[in-house]
């Protein structure tokens, strides 16, 4: 499956929606769209990644970059994703201490509004 | 002997092709359900490698992936013509043979700018019980394998 994006924000926080498959060969285009969402002003990053079907290093690369970029501007990014298989990988490569993971949109838009 | 090899140029979108091909067989084989997720990450992972290696060394040669389905296991070899000397080198100062730890310390031996290519390598290490790292100045080949069991599906 291909990979679609949209995002939306809600309040100052701008969610990204990522469905399909984030790999090699997709990947770039989840990082061209977090350095223009960067560069536009918007630092307060969540992704969900609840429609994600596979995610491997190369995704991986891209998230850690995006953090990176909104750190620089003390921003933050997050992830939306309870499925196993997508945990997995950040649990292997020790992202679960690195990225704040939820279990619903919900539940990171309450997380972020008492850190406000 | 191999069941399937496949060549394909060294284009991200030929591993997409890969990692469902290696899927495939790995169930027909008959590794249990709950590893081919495992299956998949890690041959997308060594593909991934190979066609960020090739693109940047030798973007017209081939990548070539192997996957066998012998004494009751199912071992996917991926075979890249791009130079690992540094690999190479870190794979010298190991002991004993190669291992899942081998691959993690060759990952972090790489370069900054290899950084994703390296961790792929760790991710690879971590998912397949079996790994084998094999660099040259010919190329790098990967060797990982699952249990299968004999109940898997045969050719008809």
């Amino acid at each position: 499956m291909d990979l679609k994006l949209d995002h939306r924000t809600e309040d100052r926080l701008t969610i990204v929606e990522v469905e399909g498959e984030i790999d090699v060969y997709t990947a770039p285009r989840l990082r061209e769209l977090l350095i223009d969402l960067v560069n536009k002003g918007n630092f307060h990053l969540l992704v969900n990644m609840e429609k994600v079907d596979f995610l491997d290093s190369t995704g991986l690369g891209v998230l850690v970059g995006g953090l990176k970029r909104v750190r620089a501007h003390d921003g933050s990014l997050e992830l939306v994703c309870t499925q196993e298989r997508i945990l997995k990988i950040f649990r292997i490569t020790g992202l679960t201490k690195v990225f704040g993971i939820y279990a619903s949109v919900e539940e990171a838009k309450e997380a972020h509004g008492r850190d406000k | 002997m191999a069941t399937v090899e496949l060549t394909f140029s060294a284009l991200p979108a030929h591993v997409r092709t890969a990692r469902l091909v290696a899927t495939a067989i790995a169930r027909r084989t008959g590794v249990a359900e709950a590893l081919l997720d495992e299956v998949r990450l890690a041959v997308g992972e060594a593909c991934s490698r190979a066609v960020e290696a090739h693109r940047v060394h030798c973007p017209g040669e081939p990548i070539r992936i192997e996957l066998c389905d012998d004494s009751g296991r199912f071992e996917v070899t991926v075979t890249d013509s791009a130079p690992s000397d540094d690999l190479e080198q870190a794979y010298k100062d190991e002991e004993g043979p190669p291992t899942a730890v081998n691959g993690t310390a060759l990952a972090s031996l790489l370069p900054a700018d290899t950084l994703m290519s390296g961790f792929g390598i760790a991710v690879i290490a971590a998912l397949a019980d079996d790994v084998e790292v094999y660099p040259s100045a010919k190329g790098l080949r990967i060797r990982m394998s699952w249990p299968a069991h004999a109940t898997g599906l045969t050719p008809a």
